[in-house]
């Protein structure tokens, strides 16, 4: 089975592209929407990768569950900030973080199975 | 593992710490399931692969039924493209059984992602065998997005809470739990604090002689609670349970055949009708494990108990075929 890696940087591609298609606004500060990037946790092996996520505030966070097994992503507050429908081999789920602190999360299907977004 | 090998006991459980009360004895083996006999209130299994070697005395009872667990329909991946054609099989295994069982106990994973037509294949399959009562407990799986809705909907007449309930049968006295509910980050199965008042009184008025027969989806003991194998309150259940002379706990959801007796208690956890998963820490993860094709149904199946009623309740006592 697949090892689950790394942290994979998905928009800030987005990011970049859009800067560099505007021509002329170089040198422009750019809007907190321009910045805002997209980062991935993979569901894997029954963990999520990485475990704890340290993103800026605004960046879109997508899960994709690459186990044979389906899992969810349900954060771990009484209110639920966030909490996806469960997720089949290969489907997504994304948050987008507008506010400072941590969201400890878990998948409640198997709650063995926690990790953590800490939004700076 | 040789194909011999495994349909032996493995003793290694009793290394890894999993036992905290008066362990006796704990044992695995993966086969099609088991079949279970209970003479006395002492109950009897044996692994459905190898029903044939089991002589007609053993299989008789005043009471047989048959355990299924973990048809995960709907699953479409290695090891089990065609988890509907292994639960048909499981079926035929059933009807093909001597003494005809009186009713099946499915506890749970019936769908793999809750799905409608999930439950109504498995509904449309069961319909072939030969009991026609079904007693059902949810697993984790049949319960997704809906908090278990559409399950109480479907399989949940007459019970409480999120499912549980209890009936009679030829003397034995049957509960089925539902563990699967509001679980906890990184906590076990659940059974909570209403469902445990309400086992307090069911069995309250009950005879110590009864036999129990308890059955939930995830394991009532620690089988390996790093995988999440195990229940958090499962200690104060079993403690009401503590005056009764014979009582057996039926689990599922680790698709995998286990026996172990902690003094009157015996704990058994059923094969899956759809795939294998691991011995306790013997992969990365409890992932759905791959066997080849050929294998796959050595590692799948049913479990059938058989009961006679009694005069008085004894120990339990495990036997198998290996």
């Amino acid at each position: 089975m697949r090892r689950s890696v790394s942290v994979v940087i998905l928009a800030t591609v987005l990011t970049i592209g859009f800067v560099g298609a505007v021509e002329g606004r170089r040198g422009f500060a750019l809007s907190a929407q321009e910045k805002m990037s997209t980062m991935a946790v993979q569901i894997d092996n029954f963990s999520f990768g990485p475990v704890a996520l340290t993103v800026p505030v605004g960046t879109t966070v997508t899960w994709i569950n690459r186990d044979d097994i389906p899992h969810t992503v349900v954060s771990t507050d009484d209110s639920k900030t966030f909490k996806s429908k469960v997720l089949d081999t290969d489907e997504k789920f994304s948050f987008t973080f507008s506010k400072v602190g941590t969201y400890p999360y878990f998948c409640s299907i198997h709650p063995k199975m926690t990790g953590k977004v800490i939004v700076q | 593992m040789s194909e011999k090998k495994k349909d032996e006991l493995l003793n290694d459980h009793n290394h890894d710490g999993v036992d905290r009360r008066g362990f006796l004895k704990c044992m695995a083996w993966a086969g099609t399931g088991a079949f279970c006999v209970m003479k006395g209130g002492v109950l009897n299994s044996y692994s459905l692969s190898r029903v044939s070697e089991i002589s007609t005395a053993d299989m008789m009872g005043e009471l047989s039924f048959v355990q299924i667990s973990d048809s995960h329909m709907g699953f479409n991946k290695p090891a089990n493209p065609d988890v509907a054609g292994t639960l048909k099989a499981a079926v035929d295994k059933i009807n093909a059984l001597s003494g005809a069982p009186e009713f099946m106990l499915h506890t749970g994973d019936i769908s793999h992602l809750s799905k409608p037509e999930e439950f109504d294949t498995v509904d449309q399959i069961l319909k072939s065998a030969t009991p026609k009562d079904v007693f059902y407990v949810p697993g984790e799986h049949d319960v997704l997005n809906d908090d278990g809705k559409q399950f109480l909907e479907r399989y949940g007449k007459g019970s409480k809470g999120a499912g549980w309930y209890s009936f009679e049968k030829k003397g034995a006295h049957f509960i089925g739990l539902v563990n699967v509910m509001n679980l906890k980050a990184g906590g076990l199965g659940t059974l909570g604090h209403d469902q445990l008042e309400w086992l307090e009184d069911d069995v309250k008025h009950l005879k110590h002689s009864t036999p129990i027969v308890v059955f939930a989806h995830i394991p009532l003991w620690s089988v390996y609670p790093e995988w999440g194998w195990g229940t958090d309150d499962s200690a104060q259940a079993l403690a009401y349970l503590k005056k009764f002379g014979s009582v057996t706990v039926l689990n599922g959801h680790i698709h995998q055949t286990m026996q172990k007796v902690e003094g009157n208690v015996t704990f058994h956890t059923a094969a899956s009708t759809a795939f294998p998963q691991p011995a306790p820490g013997k992969a990365d993860s409890p992932g759905p494990m791959k066997v080849p094709a050929e294998q796959l149904k050595s590692v799948l199946g049913i479990t059938d108990v058989n009961y006679i009623q009694g005069k008085q309740a004894l120990a339990v006592v495990d036997s198998s075929l290996a």
